[in-house]
């Protein structure tokens, strides 16, 4: 199974577990695998797992195989995901000060633009 | 468009003088910030901008409480606004500013009822520079920072 590449999951929701970040920052620390990253946390293995999907299904880890298991790892190309979420966040702001702008915009000697 | 991975640019061209342009960005930011996304991922009343070099953008939440997440680096009425962004990659308040990023935001006029609106998010890597920080979440220290936090974070009252 590939690495995703393109994520599917917002990543900005993918950290706002607590447990997942814990699993993100073992990951961070060194390339590890899943039982490797479930004994150094009060977690089991199948929910390990779960959490490393999403991980990587929002961009910010990879995996790679390594003997009989995987090692996953930090995706430095993580920035990428915020690099999206902010152009939408501004693109957003921008289209919406387009449109108030110009709907509050009355102009001078303009009597179509007054009201009645 | 920048294909700079550390910055995300954009532009726009709105229908209006550039006087207009400039007060509809710095006066309604509450109104033209896109809703759905939440800064903080805490009930947010509105979010005020203080229009002078040295002020803040803040929120304000439901119980009264404000969450202080940027600095106003210049206001020059009515070309150009620049302002810092401290928060993190996961939303989390930054509090070093050397790993803040910041947004400019430049008004031109390109006709007498014409402006070109330029929006720069740069030095985003400031913020990637984090990740390693990253493998002090699992002491349980700076994470997670909600508003309970902020309240301590901003020890500037709103005036």
């Amino acid at each position: 199974m590939p690495t995703a590449t393109a994520p599917t999951i917002d990543p900005w929701h993918a950290l706002g577990d607590p447990t997942r970040r814990r699993v993100l920052a073992a990951v961070v620390e060194a390339p590890r695998s899943v039982t490797a990253i479930a004994d150094g946390l009060p977690v089991s293995r199948p929910a390990v797992s779960q959490h490393l999907k999403v991980l990587l299904d929002a961009g910010l880890v990879e995996a790679r195989p390594e003997g009989r298991q995987r090692l996953y790892s930090i995706r430095r190309a993580g920035l990428d995901p915020v690099r999206r979420e902010l152009e939408s966040f501004w693109g957003g702001t921008l289209t919406n000060l387009k449109l108030i702008a110009e709907q509050t915009y009355r102009r001078p000697h303009d009597p179509s633009q007054e009201q009645p | 468009m920048t294909t700079a991975p550390t910055s995300v640019s954009l532009e726009i061209t709105v229908d209006v003088p550039v006087e207009h342009a400039f007060a509809t960005f710095t006066e309604r930011f509450d109104d033209i910030k896109p809703r759905e996304h939440n800064l903080l991922a805490v009930a947010i009343e509105r979010t005020v901008l203080e229009p002078r070099a040295g002020g803040t953008i803040h929120d304000i939440g439901a119980d009264g409480t404000t969450c202080t997440w940027s600095r106003v680096l210049a206001f020059e009425p009515p070309h150009r606004l620049v302002f810092s962004w401290d928060i993190g990659p996961t939303w989390q308040l930054e509090t070093d500013p050397d790993r803040c990023s910041e947004v400019e935001v430049t008004f031109t006029a390109v006709g007498p009822e014409r402006t070109r609106v330029d929006l720069e998010h740069r030095h985003l890597d400031r913020h990637g520079d984090g990740w390693e920080s990253l493998t002090s979440l699992g002491e349980g220290t700076g994470w997670p920072l909600y508003l309970d936090r902020y309240q301590d974070l901003t020890a500037n009252p709103v005036s």
